[in-house]
C-alpha cells in the first residue's frame, strides 16, 4: 500500500496557518526587542554594574544556557502559579521568550563590550563625557556592531525555538499545525508545509536582520 | 508524606535522566557519524555535491527541531514501518545535529590555510587522503571545543522528544506533575538535572576554547 500526500486538504485552514503564523511573527519581534534590552542591562550590569550584580546575573545567564527552553516554559505557565503568579498561555509564551532570550543575548553583547578598547573608555572620560555618555555613545555603539551577526542568528534559534510554546497551547504556527491535523489526519502533509514556512520565515528574517544591520551600522 | 513524595518524585526524575542521557548519546554519535561523512562532501569542491549539502544544512538549521521531530515521527509512519518515538527522536535528533556539526567542522576546515591542501595535493594525496592525513588532524584540534559546547545543544534538544511521547526527563516531569500537582517543585527539580549535565560540558567547552587561544 502507498500512500499519496494530499495537500489540497489544507486549503479549508489557510486562515489558521495565517493566524498562527502572524503570532509566531509578533512573538518574535516583541521578544526580540525586549530581550535585546534585557541583555543590554545585564551585560552593562556585569561589566559597569556593582560588583555585588555580577554572580547574580551570571547565574541567570548561566541557568538558562543549561536548561531546555521547554522546561523554562514549563516552570513559568506550570509552575510560577502554584507560586502565586497567574499567567495566561500567551503572557507565559513571551516571557519565556524574553527570559530565554535576554540571557543569551547578555553573554554576547558582554563578549561585545569586552572587546571594546580602554583607551576609548578613557578617550571619553578625558572629553568629559559622563558615564551614561560613555556607556551610549562608545562603548555599546562599538559593541552591538561587533556582536550584531551573532546576535542576529541568535534571534533566528529563538524563532524557530518558538515552535514550542504550541505546548502551553500558545496560538502560534505549530499550535495551528497541531489543530489541522487533530482535523483533516493529514499529519505528515500540514508538518511539512508548516516546517517549510518556518524556513522561509527564518530566510526572510536572515535577509531583514542583515538589511537592518546595514542601515544601522554602514560600512561595518 | 511531604518528605516522602519529595523522594519518589527526585528519584523517578533520576530514573527518566538514564533516556535523556542515552538519547543524547545516541544521537551525538549517529550525528557526529552522519555530520563527518557530509563534511567530505560539503568541501568536496564538486559543485553538485556542495550544493546538496547546503540544502540538507540549510533545511534542518532553519526549521524547528519540534517539526522534524513530527516530521520523522508521522513521516516513517507513512512509509507503513511501525514507528515508535525512540525511533523517530533518534532520527530526527541524528540529522539535526548532523547538520549542526557539518557547518561547525566546515569553519574549522575553512580555517586552515589554503597552501595544507596545494602540499597534499603536490605529494599526489586524494582528495580522502589530503582530508585524513593533513586537513582532518589540524582540524580536529580547533574543532573539539565548539563540538563540546555544541553536544549542551543536543542535551538540551532531546528535551523535545518528550512531546512525541519519548518518556525523558521532561515528560517524567509532565507525568509526576500530573500526578503531584506540584509543578514548582517538579520543574525546578528537571531544571536542575539538566542544568548538572550541561553545566559541567558548557565549563570544560570554554576552558576548551580558552587553552585554544592561549596555544595560539
Amino acid at each position: 500500500m502507498t500512500y499519496k500526500l494530499q495537500f489540497a486538504e489544507l486549503l479549508p485552514y489557510w486562515d489558521i496557518l495565517l493566524h498562527g503564523l502572524i503570532f509566531t511573527i509578533v512573538l518574535t519581534v516583541i521578544s526580540t526587542v525586549a530581550g535585546i534590552a534585557v541583555g543590554t542591562a545585564g551585560a552593562a550590569a556585569r561589566t559597569f554594574g556593582p560588583k555585588w550584580l555580577d554572580p547574580i546575573v551570571a547565574a541567570y545567564v548561566e541557568i538558562v544556557r543549561n536548561t531546555p527552553f521547554i522546561v523554562q516554559l514549563f516552570f513559568i505557565f506550570f509552575g510560577l502559579p502554584a507560586a502565586g503568579v497567574k499567567l495566561t498561555e500567551t503572557t507565559a509564551a513571551f516571557l519565556a521568550m524574553v527570559f530565554n532570550l535576554g540571557a543569551y543575548s547578555t553573554e554576547i553583547i558582554r563578549a561585545g563590550i569586552e572587546a571594546v578598547p580602554k583607551a576609548h573608555i578613557e578617550a571619553g572620560e578625558s572629553l568629559a563625557m559622563s558615564r551614561l555618555q560613555i556607556l551610549r555613545w562608545i562603548v555599546l555603539k562599538q559593541a552591538f556592531q561587533k556582536v550584531y551577526p551573532a546576535l542576529a542568528s541568535q534571534i533566528i534559534i529563538v524563532m524557530l525555538g518558538s515552535a514550542v510554546v504550541s505546548q502551553i497551547s500558545a496560538e502560534d504556527l505549530t499550535y495551528a499545525a497541531n489543530y489541522i491535523q487533530s482535523r483533516n489526519f493529514r499529519a505528515f502533509e500540514v508538518y511539512l508545509v508548516v516546517a517549510l514556512l518556518y524556513l522561509l520565515l527564518a530566510i526572510a528574517a536572515r535577509a531583514i536582520l542583515r538589511g537592518v544591520g546595514r542601515i544601522i551600522f554602514p560600512k561595518a | 508524606m511531604n518528605d516522602f513524595s519529595f523522594w519518589v518524585i527526585l528519584s523517578n526524575l533520576l530514573l527518566a535522566t538514564r533516556w535523556t542521557v542515552l538519547l543524547s548519546f545516541v544521537a551525538f554519535v549517529c550525528g557526529g557519524l552522519v555530520g563527518l561523512a557530509l563534511l567530505f562532501a560539503r568541501v568536496s569542491k564538486i559543485p553538485w555535491l556542495e550544493a546538496a549539502t547546503r540544502y540538507y544544512i540549510e533545511f534542518f538549521q532553519g526549521t524547528p527541531l519540534l517539526m522534524q521531530l513530527f516530521l520523522f515521527f508521522f513521516g516513517v509512519a507513512l512509509l507503513g514501518l511501525e514507528v515508535s518515538p525512540w525511533l523517530a527522536a533518534s532520527l530526527a535528533l541524528t540529522f539535526w545535529t548532523s547538520a549542526f556539526l557539518t557547518e561547525i567542522w566546515r569553519g574549522c576546515v575553512e580555517s586552515l590555510p589554503k597552501g595544507q591542501w596545494e602540499a597534499g595535493e603536490t605529494l599526489a594525496l586524494s582528495y580522502t587522503e589530503q582530508m585524513r592525513y593533513v586537513i582532518l588532524p589540524q582540524a580536529f584540534r580547533i574543532a573539539i571545543a565548539p563540538t563540546v559546547g555544541f553536544s549542551v545543544q543536543v542535551i538540551k534538544g532531546t528535551a523535545l522528544a518528550s512531546i512525541i511521547g519519548f518518556v525523558d526527563l521532561t515528560k517524567a516531569g509532565t507525568m509526576l506533575n500530573n500526578a503531584t500537582f506540584r509543578p514548582f517543585l517538579v520543574y525546578s527539580l528537571v531544571a536542575l538535572i539538566y542544568f548538572a549535565l550541561c553545566f559541567p560540558l558548557s565549563w570544560y567547552a570554554h576552558r576548551l576554547e580558552r587553552q585554544h587561544n592561549v596555544a595560539r
